[in-house]
């Protein structure tokens, strides 16, 4: 192939000659291995320290931020969970105290109500025996009237029968066997 | 025939600068969009990702889409170490892509339909793989030629076929690109070319013209098809360029079978 050797003088006469195939045409390799060469260089070096470090730095922010993000959420979550467990607690607790004071309120007064009851009842006992025993008293005095009268119907009887009126002693002692039956 | 459908691959110089031995250099066409797609890819996602929002726009998303797209397919092949390769992997799609959409615009060149730039992009991955499997494996880099569980009589056929299968791969990959474009672009401008031919029969009026009008439409219809079937090459190929180059960084990783 004597190509090579032509190449100026082909170059202008490509136009012309159709039968040569472009893309086979050796004269315009070196030009094209050159550019091709320069061109990609330069596409690699600005991908690789400029476009890829940028896109994939856009990537990675967007991803942790994602993973960010819901790591808070289900932290949040974790937290409302537990403060809601809190405030269960809290209210069995409250609702507990609540009934125990209830109780021991109606203990209480069960208690009261009871210690009064008893004073009270005492006391109306109290007040029946202190009666029952005035009583007694007056039906004793009476009583002892009633010996005193009996003597002294029975002295009248016998000194209007005998005309004569009795020892007061005789009398009272026959007054007082005769109650004593 | 209106224009010759190669003439789109033509390599114009725009601005000579010399030669290098017997090798013409020139600032040409090819180079023009080469620069223009790396200037385009650059820019493009600087701008979108300047804004560097936590929640993004639409720029950035796409930016993000493009970027995702990628790390997904390297991790997915090549495991979480081959992330370290994700910048040159990353380029090599992004160029390609850009290249290869660049060309669907009309009059714009291809740069990836010149089969001297797919095979460099091709050599490029291999020799990475070559480079860095030696460099990380030593002489145990060379299990990759050596399956496994293949009885003894059997190994050194084995061998010789992975080691034509490995050395293909530079050209299938580059092939594959290269053929794709190249094919694509000559059957949108073959299928245009019949348009304009039809079209001008179609103007010469009467039974001819009604032939014309009718047997340009076809073609039209076929173009508009194509048009929609090479964006999606365009982009399927720079994929399967990225995937493929993800496989053969995964051997550099992971020499054994």
């Amino acid at each position: 192939m004597a190509q090579p050797i032509t190449a100026h003088a082909e170059v202008p006469g490509i136009e012309g000659e159709g039968a040569n195939f472009p893309p086979f045409d050796v004269n315009t390799f070196g030009s094209q291995l050159l550019w091709l060469a320069i061109t990609f260089a330069v596409l690699y070096l600005l991908m690789s320290r400029v476009i890829v470090p940028r896109l994939s730095g856009i990537l990675e922010d967007r991803r942790s931020r994602i993973a960010g993000d819901l790591r808070i959420a289900a932290e949040s979550k974790a937290r409302a969970e537990e403060a809601g467990e809190a405030y269960e607690k809290a209210l069995a607790e409250a609702r507990g105290r609540a009934q125990a004071l209830a109780q021991e309120t109606r203990d209480k007064l069960a208690a009261e109500t009871a210690e009064k009851r008893a004073a009270l009842e005492a006391e109306l006992a109290r007040n029946l025996a202190d009666a029952e025993a005035r009583i007694t008293a007056g039906k004793d005095k009476a009583m002892g009237n009633v010996e005193a009268i009996a003597s002294d119907a029975a002295t009248a009887i016998v000194e209007r029968l005998t005309g004569q009126a009795p020892a007061g002693d005789a009398v009272s002692t026959a007054v007082g066997k005769a109650m004593a039956q | 025939m209106a224009a010759n459908p190669i003439e789109q691959f033509e390599i114009k110089n725009l601005i000579p600068l010399g030669n290098i031995g017997g090798q013409e250099i020139a600032f040409t066409n090819s180079a023009l969009f080469m620069v223009g797609a790396v200037a385009l890819i650059t820019l493009g996602f600087t701008a979108a990702t300047a804004g560097r929002s936590l929640v993004p726009g639409r720029a950035q998303a796409a930016a993000e889409v493009l970027y995702e797209f990628v790390a997904g397919t390297l991790r997915q092949s090549a495991g979480e170490k081959g992330m370290k390769f994700f910048p040159f992997v990353f380029s090599l799609f992004m160029f390609v892509l850009t290249c290869n959409l660049l060309g669907m615009i009309p009059g714009f060149f291809t740069v990836t339909s010149h089969v001297i730039v797919t095979f460099s992009l091709a050599i490029l991955v291999i020799g990475t793989v070559i480079v860095y499997g030696f460099v990380k494996h030593g002489a145990h880099f060379l299990r990759l030629f050596v399956p496994s569980g293949v009885p003894g009589w059997l190994l050194p056929f084995m061998v010789v076929i992975e080691l034509i299968s490995f050395l293909s791969r530079p050209i299938s990959l580059s092939l594959r690109l290269f053929a794709n474009m190249l094919a694509g672009h000559v059957a949108l401008k073959v299928f245009a070319g019949f348009i304009v031919g039809l079209g001008g029969l179609a103007a010469s009026g009467g039974m001819t013209g009604v032939f014309g009008v009718a047997g340009a439409a076809l073609p039209l219809a076929m173009a508009v098809a194509l048009t929609a079937f090479e964006f999606l090459v365009a982009f399927l190929q720079a994929y399967v360029f990225t995937i493929l180059t993800c496989i053969y960084l995964h051997d550099a990783l992971h020499p054994g079978h």
